[in-house]
């Protein structure tokens, strides 16, 4: 039998998204979240729907203290690790609550990036398996409309893009998916340009295609890529100037 | 994470499936109970909408209207008693994806798969079995529905029967469904054993449902525009589930599958009047000329013999822009013959080109609001025009003189006093959810049309 995919952060929109993608490929699923009590609807779904093994977790990306034992009482080590936790509030929220300010940090940043350097060294032991962090092109410029969740999230790409280059020797994927605007509860009510918008199957589709294909980057819309060497080569004096 | 749980809503533009009336809506989708719970304390009145399937404005209501596309998961199933668990949002299409191929397949279905476990509930939505096998409700163990106090209520036959009763064809206005358990029924063959039989006229077809009591599966399509000797020319198409043995050899060795049919959708709105009586006279006119060449009986796998039109995603777009409605009553079997050849009389006078028209018979009901009785039910499909309207109203005026009643899930048109006329259920219904709080809670636009 298959070795599980372990979803950090599986009651979010696009954590059941990729649950469901890689267990209808098979893959037996370890569901984890804060609030375990309810992933156990989405535990009957999967197995009803693909008749694939699942287990429910509780896990708290800010309790990095607990990280280490929350790796060792898995039952079976997973073969693949998507974090899919994110947080993002309101900036101007932000720029008034400092209690606010580092619940974005930590949650964006310090949390995963301790789990999965964890994970890191537990694979790296091991001699095989995949870490996937879902980052944000937020992360790529950071932007008076959401620098502090932005600047998390550069801080979490850049850890992935280290953690790959570590190892990379190892055979271990380090896999860092940009999604761009995503329609899920966290962007509810806003207006996002369908153009630019994924579903959250679609980042699940396209984080299954990268896993096949040992992609390291991808951009879940190519037209991001795109949009982001603009936003990223605007010379300073003018981005200063503009409302993004 | 730590954010509140209110769920953000935004201004939608929507719509029931006949694309008539429009209405902008806050729409709200949320993921969990205590999201529905954070709405309901507003005391802002709101509607769960399901698939929007519904032809008119059952599933809109402008201040809150609740997209519940999100309970979308399955949470039991028993392959002894076939009994499946789903949370409300679950599409019955999905259900069907999964469990024919495991020898499965719903006990009662309407003539579309795209509709949620809710709606399905809401509208007690009955099949071509109805005469037989009864509405959704018969299949149906329980539900679990969230109500005005916030609280979550068990209900079947046997527990809060009231409620239960109540809820089942109450059109959303009883509360918000979560969850509910009903059951499949085992099937050896994904194929329906067809025989068509054709009418030429309006007694023979009903001559013929009446000599069909037996059959599990029979509906019949009819030429609105044959007048005359002719009114009520129709095919009238009997079904069963075929058993293995049944079938052919060609699909003896793999029972459950069926070829996967090519989908084509309208991708554009037809020009409005596309669909003219001379368009609909040839369609019907085709129609009759493939029936009569077809052998009597045939296997017709059950996604064709169930769902004809879902093949044609978004034909509902081939009304063009105005929208369409659809009139559907039934009429009870002692006045039904004289009572549906005046329906079909009006329809052809009027030349208002209904592009389908379908009769079934129908048996007694359970629910307390439900739709279907005893008798004739027959739905007719009209392009949106000021003439449309008046048709209506005759159709309706006929009902109402041969003690006939209407469909909720497919009216945009009624009257409260015509629905009053139709259905004394209507006040005690309008009674208990005063009685319950509901009305303070639950609304649709239809509901605020009809003072229910
Ligand atoms: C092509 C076609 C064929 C059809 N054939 C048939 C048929 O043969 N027999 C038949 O009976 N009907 C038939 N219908 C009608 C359809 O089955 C019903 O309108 C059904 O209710 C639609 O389900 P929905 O999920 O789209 O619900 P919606 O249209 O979104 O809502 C319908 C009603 O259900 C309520 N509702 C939905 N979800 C919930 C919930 N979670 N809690 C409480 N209330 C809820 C809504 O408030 C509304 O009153 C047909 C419709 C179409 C388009």
């Amino acid at each position: 039998m298959r070795a599980p995919v372990l979803i950090l952060g599986a009651t979010s929109d696009m954590g059941r998204a990729i649950a469901q993608r890689f267990a209808a490929q098979g893959y037996p699923i370890q569901l984890a979240a804060r609030q375990v009590s309810r992933l156990e609807p989405d535990k009957a779904d999967l197995e009803i729907r693909y008749g694939v093994a699942v287990s429910v977790h509780e896990f708290d990306v800010l309790a990095v203290e607990t990280h280490a034992s929350f790796i060792q009482q898995l039952p079976e080590q997973p073969a693949i690790v998507i974090c899919v936790v994110g947080f993002m509030p309101e900036q101007k929220a932000c720029e008034q609550d400092l209690s606010l300010t580092l619940e974005v940090m930590r949650t964006n940043y310090e949390g995963p990036a301790v789990i999965l350097s964890l994970f890191a060294n537990v694979f790296e032991q091991r001699g095989f398996g995949a870490l996937v962090g879902i980052s944000s092109v937020a992360g790529e410029r950071g932007r008076a409309s959401n620098y502090f969740y932005g600047s998390a999230k550069a801080g979490f790409t850049a850890f992935l893009s280290g953690l790959r280059h570590r190892l990379a020797k190892s055979g271990i994927q380090v896999l860092t998916v940009l999604p761009g605007y995503v329609k899920t509860r966290m962007t509810e009510g806003m207006r996002l340009p369908p153009l630019l918008t994924a579903q959250p199957q679609e980042v699940a589709n396209a984080i299954f295609t990268a896993i096949e294909k040992k992609k390291d980057v991808i951009y879940v819309r190519p037209i991001w890529r795109w949009i982001m060497v603009i936003i990223r080569w605007i010379p300073e004096p003018l981005f200063k100037r503009l409302s993004l | 994470m730590s954010s509140p749980m209110t769920p953000r809503g935004s201004l939608k533009t929507l719509c029931g499936w006949g694309r008539y009336p429009v209405q902008t809506c806050h729409v709200y989708c949320p993921r969990s109970e205590s999201e529905i719970l954070q709405l309901l304390k507003r005391d802002l009145p709101l509607i769960a909408r399901g698939n929007g399937r519904a032809y008119g404005d059952s599933a809109l209501n402008g201040e809150a209207t609740l997209q519940m596309r999100h309970f979308n998961r399955l949470l039991g199933f028993n392959p002894h008693t076939g009994q499946l668990i789903a949370e409300a949002g679950v599409l019955l299409a999905e259900i069907l994806e999964i469990f024919v191929p495991r020898g499965w397949f719903p006990l009662i279905t309407p003539g579309t798969k795209f509709v949620t476990v809710g709606g399905m509930i809401a509208a007690d939505v009955h099949g071509k079995n109805h005469h037989k096998e009864g509405s959704f409700v018969q299949s149906l163990d329980w539900l679990d529905l969230l109500t005005s106090e916030g609280q979550i209520y068990r209900c079947s036959p046997s527990e809060n029967q009231d409620l239960f009763y109540w809820t089942v064809g109450g059109m959303g206005l009883t509360g918000v469904i979560l969850r509910a358990a009903f059951r499949l029924r085992p099937i050896e063959t994904a194929w329906i054993r067809q025989t068509t039989r054709i009418a030429k006229h309006l007694d023979e077809v009903i001559d013929l449902f009446e000599a069909a009591q037996d059959v599990t599966y029979s509906v019949a399509w009819i030429d609105c525009l044959a007048t005359g000797s002719q009114l009520g020319r129709s095919v009238l198409i009997l079904g069963e589930h075929a058993t293995r043995e049944e079938l052919p050899a060609k699909y003896r060795q793999r029972p459950l599958r069926t070829p996967q049919r090519r989908k084509l959708s309208i991708p554009v709105d037809f020009p409005n009047g596309a669909l003219n009586p001379l368009t609909v006279r040839a369609f019907n006119q085709l129609y009759f000329l493939n029936q009569q060449r077809q052998a009597s009986q045939s296997f017709v796998d059950w996604d064709r013999f169930f769902y004809p039109l879902d093949s044609l995603l978004g034909w509902n777009r081939i009304y063009g822009r105005r929208g369409f409605v659809q009139f559907q009553c039934v009429l009870p079997l002692s006045t039904a013959r004289e009572g549906l050849s005046a329906l079909l009389h009006c329809t052809s006078a009027a030349g208002a080109g209904s592009f389908l028209a379908v009769l079934k018979k129908l048996g007694d009901q359970q629910g307390y609001f439900s739709f279907p009785m005893a008798g004739y039910t027959l739905a007719l499909d009209f392009p949106m025009s000021q003439r449309t309207l008046k048709v209506l109203d005759q159709l309706e005026e006929i009902t109402l003189h041969y003690g006939g009643r209407f469909y909720l899930a497919k009216d945009s048109h009624l009257t409260p006093m015509r629905l009053r006329q139709s259905d004394a259920r209507v006040e005690t219904f309008v009674k208990v959810r005063d009685a319950q709080q509901w009305t303070v809670n639950f609304a649709s636009e239809q509901s605020k049309r009809l003072h229910l």
